[in-house]
């Protein structure tokens, strides 16, 4: 025989003044099954719960029932509650009748009928729970990370430094990511690779981390925890534990003809090259496209060239399964393709760049040794000019809808460093808004107008188009409402940034949730910012929404300690309110697993006993509790009512459904 | 309301899931938002939980209304419950309704955990609908009733 109790709160006056809440019960003490029926000023109190506490163990209480406010508030003090008096957390349900009931009626009768009624439908479900227990998984103390730009590097190094062994899978051939291919940085100007190269020397030495470059995730199977990862290691055609990043093979290789991707394509490299000087790791790599020997087997010049026999042209794929308890996703992004964007001139004429292909431009290690000249012919031009917002914060459809960030504040260093360098450069920047707000952010802004005369311009720019060897420049002076037409001789296009295209296929593949504008949905925009929705899956850098590097880094880090909170727990609790299907009713139809968003369901073949001393065996649902989020939407798909859900079973929602209808 | 005396109010059932609507019926509570104490809330971790049973249980045992109340698409905790969830009430409510439960007393809504003031209008607006068909009787089977 169950005996409940029934508590009911005062709130003070929140629940009192409208509900009589000695009438509720005194009514709810007449309910078959309750023993005890008590109101208490503030029942989630110290003092409240310790009558919580004794009811339970002077009258051995089978359950409770907590007539309160939200359960989304108090259900999980008054499980503890509970749980610390013996009882099983499990069997304790809350009837909401302040959010619900007493703040939203103001006549008394009506008010308290209700809460009469919401706590006997909370008595009828009571009745028929069962004590749970939520089931444990254990952890694999091993983290990867997708990505291996600066916001996979210090996730990766933070994560190493709590001492977890962590994987960086980076799609290109070394790790760096952008942030390797900029010049100076805002809003400091140090010179990007003085502080990343370091950070990148660090990853390779950690004994902890281990770089697979060149690689792709290939699949992601299980959940939080233990996430089952296959891994491809495409082929470099060069052994990476041979090589010892010399060179020797680059100057002779007779197959010079490949565009630099490190230098967005300005300059040509040989078919085997290594990216750039600092690349880790530092080993070179053969494109198949371009390599004479891959493509018609004629030349193997460089691995006569190679003292170390690193080079292997028959090398394969390769692909490995690891497994890691954390995923953190830290793919970046790419500036957008300005195919909308035929008026900027930027597949018609040579000196229309992009703000990245200027940073190549200007950099020590650039196509022109950092020496600013224009790429058509190679001199140095004299009057740039900039135009910013290309396809962001742009509604035609053509570009992005959202503001890129950090063109601004990039535009603003690009005009500063060019007149600091070249004073004699006359820089022009059309723009919508300047929006620069941050540390020393503003400032950075006005010292390009007020200390270095960058000519700013309000307004958009119509056309660029080329008249006697000048790019000329259309657009508007909306604050001296004029139109202006600019000779220049560099035309520089901040164009907008956009996730990486591949993370499509990664959200996908661990189910993390991505926006109309394909940036990855964080758990909740403010208060759980590096977290995915999906237990387990971590957000890291601009993957997540337009930012620059010390924003990205801060977030890294921050996406770290998440991880490191995790990988620190030897167990997991899986929620338990999880499915269940009854073997005897299920026939294996297979519909269940269809519906469950989480894979939580696999069949699997048991032997039943038909009677006579006879079995049989059948083929039936399993459900993975540690998968299994109880959504529910199993239990409703199955046309066997085997399929059910704890703590929300068909029985105890139906008996909530009597008892409110009762009149 | 008005059309009812007041011995029969209408009986409204309202599923709401635990991640995007019964927070936004908190928020309406918290926001002191008002709408009628004929509706009940019983509390599911989705709308996907909503089994077409429930919904038959409630009008035999004389519900006059039931209203299902989801996360918005596209915003399903369970990223795709709420679809499940529109798909077979769009089917059951028309069997329904074939039965003789008219449309107006079988809904299903979007409201988020920010839309209290959402979950207030619509409310009101279910149950003044509700109200106005009067008494279900269509489906009423008095052996389910003690
Ligand atoms: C022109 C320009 C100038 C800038 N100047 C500044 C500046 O001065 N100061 C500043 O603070 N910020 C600046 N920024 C912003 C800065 O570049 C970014 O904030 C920073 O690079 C973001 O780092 P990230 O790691 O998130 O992304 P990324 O640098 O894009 O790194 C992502 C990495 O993930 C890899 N990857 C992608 N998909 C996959 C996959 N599926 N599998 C495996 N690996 C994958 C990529 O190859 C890449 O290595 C500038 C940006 C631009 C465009
Ligand atoms: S309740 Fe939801 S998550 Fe759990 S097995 Fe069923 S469909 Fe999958
Ligand atoms: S839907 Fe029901 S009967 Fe079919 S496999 Fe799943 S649990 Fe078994």
């Amino acid at each position: 025989m169950q005996k409940i109790g029934v508590f009911v709160c005062w709130c003070g006056s929140n629940i009192a003044a409208t509900v009589d809440v000695k009438k509720v019960a005194d009514v709810l003490r007449l309910e078959p099954g309750v023993v005890i029926s008590e109101t208490y000023q503030y029942m989630c109190s110290e003092n409240g719960q310790a009558l919580i506490r004794n009811a339970i163990k002077e009258n051995g209480l089978t359950g409770i029932v907590v007539c309160s406010c939200s359960p989304r508030m108090h259900e999980a003090t008054f499980r503890k509650t509970a749980e610390s008096a013996g009882l099983n957390p499990y069997m304790v349900e809350i009837a909401n009748i302040r959010e619900q009931c007493s703040w939203i009626h103001k006549d008394m009768d009506e008010a308290t009928e209700k809460a009469i009624v919401l706590g006997r439908s909370a008595i009828a479900k009571l009745k028929l729970n069962a004590p749970l227990t939520s089931g444990e998984s254990a952890v694999v103390k091993r983290a990867l990370v997708i990505g291996g730009g600066i916001a996979g590097i210090q996730s990766a190094l933070d994560i190493a430094e709590a001492g977890y062994e962590v994987d960086i899978v980076e799609s290109s051939a070394t790790i760096g990511g952008n942030m390797a291919k900029l010049d100076k940085t805002f809003p400091t100007l140090d010179c990007a690779a003085c502080i990343l190269t370091p950070k990148m020397v660090d990853c390779a030495q950690n004994e902890n981390i281990d770089i697979m470059t060149f690689s792709e995730i290939e699949s992601v199977k299980g959940f939080v925890g233990n996430f089952k990862v296959q891994i491809r290691r495409k082929a470099r055609f060069v052994d990476e534990k041979k090589c010892t990043g010399c060179g020797v093979c680059m100057q002779k290789c007779p197959s010079k003809k490949g565009k630099n991707e490190f230098n967005m394509g300005l300059n040509n490299r040989p078919a085997i090259y290594i990216p750039f000087a600092q690349a880790i790791p530092n080993v070179a790599i053969i494109d198949p496209e371009q390599c004479l020997k891959l493509k018609n087997g004629k030349c193997g010049l460089c691995a006569m060239q190679c003292q170390v026999n690193a080079i292997d042209y028959t090398q394969k794929d390769e692909i490995i399964e690891r497994e890691y308890g954390a995923i953190v996703v830290a793919t970046g992004y790419k500036p957008i393709s300005l195919e909308n964007f035929n008026e900027y001139g930027y597949d018609t004429y040579k000196d229309v760049v992009t703000s990245l292909e200027l940073e190549r431009l200007m950099n020590a290690a650039g196509p022109s040794d950092g020496h600013l000249v224009r790429p058509s012919d190679h001199k140095e031009p004299k009057v740039i000019t900039f135009i910013q917002c290309v396809g962001s914060r742009d509604t035609s459809g053509c570009g992005k809808p959202y503001c890129s960030k950090i063109c601004c504040m990039y535009t603003a260093k690009h005009a500063m460093l060019i007149r600091e360098k070249y004073p004699d450069t006359e820089v022009h920047v059309f723009y919508i808004d300047v929006r620069t707000p941050g540390k020393n952010y503003d400032e950075f802004f006005r010292r390009a107008v007020e200390q270095y005369g960058v000519d700013y311009i309000k307004g958009m720019v119509g056309k660029v188009y080329e008249e006697n060897g000048k790019l000329m420049v259309q657009g508007s002076d909306l604050i001296n409402n004029e139109q202006v037409v600019i000779p220049s001789d560099l035309v520089v296009l901040a164009a907008a940034i956009e996730p990486n295209p591949s993370v499509r296929k990664i959200a996908t593949m661990v189910t993390a949730s991505i926006d109309t504008n394909n940036f990855l949905t964080e758990a909740h925009a403010k208060l759980r910012p590096v977290e995915s929705p999906t237990a387990g899956i971590f957000l890291s850098g601009v993957c997540q929404g337009p930012k620059d590097i010390p924003e990205t880094v801060s977030q890294a880090s921050a996406c770290a300690a998440k991880v490191v909170g995790l990988l620190s727990k030897d167990k997991l609790k899986c929620n338990a309110c999880v499915a269940h299907s009854d073997e005897t009713l299920c026939t294996g139809c297979s519909v269940c697993a269809n519906v469950c968003p989480y894979g939580a369901i696999t069949y699997v073949d048991k032997e039943f006993r038909i009677g006579g001393g006879k079995t049989e065996t059948r083929r039936v649902a399993s459900v993975n509790e540690a998968v299994c989020q109880g959504c529910g939407a199993c239990t409703v798909t199955c046309p066997s009512g085997a399929m059910d859900l704890k703590g929300f079973s068909n029985k105890q929602i139906m008996a909530e459904v009597d008892a409110i209808c009762k009149r | 309301m008005q059309e009812m005396n007041n011995e029969k109010r209408p009986l409204i059932v309202a599923f709401c899931c635990n991640w995007c609507s019964y927070a936004g019926a908190d928020l309406a509570g918290s926001s002191r938002l008002s709408y009628p104490a004929d509706v009940k809330i019983i509390r599911v971790p989705c709308s996907c939980r909503v089994n077409p049973m429930f919904i038959l249980k409630a009008f035999q045992r004389g519900a006059d209304g039931v209203i299902i109340c989801g996360c918005h698409p596209g915003d399903c905790h369970y990223t795709t419950g709420n679809y499940y969830a529109r798909r077979r009430m769009s089917l059951l409510f028309s069997m329904l309704d074939y039965l003789g439960i008219e449309r107006e007393r079988t809904r299903v809504e979007w409201v988020s955990a920010a839309e209290g003031a959402k979950f207030s209008a619509v409310m009101n607006d279910f149950a003044s609908k509700v109200a106005a068909l009067g008494e279900n009787k269509r489906l009423e089977d008095l052996r389910c009733k003690e």
